[in-house]
């Protein structure tokens, strides 16, 4: 720390690295081309899909769609956001909505209503995140592993549960809520869900020593550790609140496909981190926007709306994705390089 | 030795044993297209006891309800006949697993082999090691790469269930100028899904008033069909027929309809679940008809293996053999005949 504040080379964003407070102001401003730069890939699909399907595509209704479609995995993405700021992966996501979702629904055939819904799927998706907290934290597991096993046995026994039977929903308070006449001023209620969540990520994230000591953690957990903050704790946290996303997803699921089996939530992890990159969050750990991965969630699915929209079969689609994901990054690159 | 052994001998080629209920006209031809409608109690060879045979049996992880009701199906014919032992593997999507599974079946020496493959390609190696190792392999739904790697191959057809489909949807039309059809496919990277497709479109050129104005292809999941099926409905704000390819992602299929308010069309689905029959049944939504893709055939598999296990045919052939391959009938069920078919329907 012997370096003296020494004014910007080369560009006005860059704020001196050493003291804390305009360091902090550097990394606000960053944050902000990042997300500006994300606003215009997703300005730019916008006009694709405005100009390709003018009529379908800028349509209340496909608004509603597409937002609608984006909650379940932003919801999820808000709690891998966290996950991975903190320098973890939660690979398990996806298995434990699909857990999730057909435990819920089995209790669904039992006639346990709204609330027994609600509440299988909120505490089946916190005791799965508590499992693999303690097993981070205090069983000293690395967290691709730990989460990965969790995986596996999370399939296997949502699995074991259905037989791979389709378990439907007849809880006509449950299935309501994905009506339309469900919309509170338009806006349908998994959007609201979604939008709370992500409200609460993000006080979370930025007003909260909880947030702050997430970004230490994942930053230099050592140094953490010196500085007071009760790492381990921390990351129970961390997998327990990652748990709770998918605990509500999975309800939101449900609501959304009015059912419960167990290949829901396929492939969730791989689409929660690409959000969470795309957004500008570290895999390493130490940064990251909740903003930023709304913003890569919202790409995604307005992507795959435009595909359906213009009629684009499966194969193209994916590659389409693909070159996407990579633009999206190398874009973010070029407009917010840190050094 | 098990007293069935001593007792009755069956009769030799089981032509006495025509079960009422099961129709079952074999095939002999390459080109297969005939009927069976296996009524789920009736065991199309003789079910007179005879000599005790073992099938192996090797299916894929019944991760789907087809799926689920095809193990389901094997079981419980299975456990109908006293002469028959089942060895059964746990299901497998890898490839690798499930060609490991049926060696340890061959080394257990089991006297015949049912096998569906996870992929039908992939696995002709070790169909073939069966084979030479002089146990016949039934093979069940996804085909082997040659007819060298089983004796018997039993399956659906996945073209006559997109031309079934297609025909259903022609009639229908057939008085509506200028109709537009959808298409809400399977997981496109499977092979049985393309010729879903091509019958479907093969059956459409029949009727010229018809245009297909657009297809996507889910991954035969209830979350991947309410998701591609909402879309479809953004994309196509008028159409006349859609066509789902199966009956699973067909409930994700007839939430997102529900959901966006339509009613406006007719809707085809396809495999035979249970909750589609009772929609066709209630005729209260856009779902009129369903192409079946029937899981009893795996019921009909294990008879054809005991048949072979005990040397015998099969009821009301002439033939003195099983045959070489049967082709199950993609039937069109709808609100006229789904009383006949609710039993064999799969959760």
């Amino acid at each position: 720390m012997t370096q003296p504040v020494s004014p910007p080379r080369d560009s006005a964003d860059k704020a001196p690295s050493a003291v804390q407070p305009p360091a902090w102001r550097g990394m606000l401003f960053r944050a902000d081309v990042r997300t500006l730069s994300l606003l215009g890939v997703l300005a730019a699909l916008v006009v694709i899909g405005g100009i390709t399907k003018p009529d379908e595509f800028l349509d209340t209704r496909n608004l509603q769609l597409v937002l609608t479609q984006a909650s379940v995995i932003g919801v999820v993405t808000v709690g891998m956001t966290f996950v991975i700021i903190s320098g973890g992966i939660d690979l398990s996501v996806g298995a434990i909505v699909a857990l999730a979702s057909v435990w819920a629904t089995t209790v669904a055939t039992q006639d346990f209503g709204f609330g027994g819904i609600l509440f299988t799927s909120v505490l089946v998706g916190v005791g799965c995140g508590l499992v693999n907290g303690l097993l981070i934290a205090y069983g000293g597991m690395v967290p691709f592993i730990a989460t990965l096993a969790m995986l596996a046995s999370a399939r296997g026994l949502a699995l074991q549960i259905t037989d791979g039977r389709t378990q439907i929903v007849t809880v006509p308070s449950v299935l309501d809520l994905g009506e339309r006449d469900a919309y509170v001023l338009g806006i349908p209620p998994l959007v609201l869900v979604f939008a709370v969540v992500t409200i609460i990520g993000w006080l979370l994230l930025n007003r909260t020593t909880f947030g702050r000591r997430t970004v230490a953690v994942g930053g230099n957990a050592e140094a953490a550790r010196l500085a007071g903050i009760d790492v381990r704790r921390q990351r129970l946290y961390l997998y327990l609140l990652s748990g709770l996303c998918c605990g509500i997803a999975a309800f939101l699921l449900i609501i959304l496909s009015g059912s419960g089996q167990n290949t829901n939530g396929n492939l969730y992890e791989l689409d929660a981190i690409a959000a969470a990159i795309i957004g500008g969050t570290l895999l390493s750990g130490g940064r990251g926007t909740i903003v930023g991965s709304v913003l890569g969630v919202l790409i995604f699915t307005t992507i795959t709306n435009i595909f359906a929209l213009n009629n684009l079969q499966s194969d193209v689609q994916q590659i389409a994705k693909g070159a996407i994901i990579v633009a999206a990054v190398l874009v973010q690159r070029r407009t917010a390089s840190t050094t | 030795m098990p007293q069935q052994l001593t007792s009755r001998r069956g009769l030799l080629f089981g032509t006495a044993a025509v079960s009422a209920g099961a129709l079952l006209t074999g095939c002999t031809s390459n080109e297969p297209k005939e009927k069976e409608q296996a009524a789920d109690n009736q065991p199309a060879a003789d079910d007179q006891p005879g000599k005790q045979v073992t099938i192996g049996f090797a299916g894929p992880q019944a991760d789907h309800g087809w799926l689920n009701a095809i193990n389901e199906n094997a079981k419980s014919r299975a456990e109908k006949y006293q002469d028959v032992t089942l060895e059964i593997t746990e299901g497998s999507n890898d490839t690798a697993a499930q060609i490991g599974q049926i060696e340890t079946l061959i080394n257990k020496k089991v006297d015949v082999l049912v096998i569906l493959p996870a992929d039908g390609k992939a696995l002709t190696q070790v169909g073939l090691k069966a084979m030479r190792a002089g146990i016949p392999v039934i093979n069940l739904d996804r085909i082997f790469n040659t007819p060298q790697a089983y004796r018997c191959w039993i399956g659906g057809d996945n073209y006559g269930m997109g031309l079934n489909a297609g025909h259903y949807i022609g009639e229908k039309l057939k008085g509506t100028s200028d109709a537009r059809v959808i298409e809400l496919a399977g997981l496109d990277n499977l092979e049985l899904t393309r010729q879903r497709t091509q019958g479907f479109d093969d059956a459409l050129k029949n009727y010229p008033n018809i245009r297909k104005v657009a297809r996507q292809a889910a991954d035969f999941t209830v979350e991947s069909g309410q998701a591609k099926m909402a879309q479809l409905l953004q994309a196509q704000s008028q159409f006349d027929a859609l066509w789902n390819h199966d009956d699973d992602q067909g409930v994700g299929a007839l939430r997102a309809i529900e959901q966006a308010g339509r009613d406006d069309f007719l809707m085809v689905g396809g495999a035979g679940a249970l909750s589609a029959f009772q929609a066709i049944k209630q005729d209260d939504g856009v779902l009129k008809a369903t192409v079946l893709y029937p899981p009893t055939m795996a019921a009909s598999a294990i008879d054809l293996a005991r048949a072979l296990g005990q040397g015998k045919g099969v009821g009301g052939l002439a033939e003195y053999e099983i045959p070489a391959s049967l082709t199950l009938y993609s039937a069109v069920v709808d609100k006229t005949n789904v009383d006949q078919y609710m039993s064999t329907g799969f959760e």
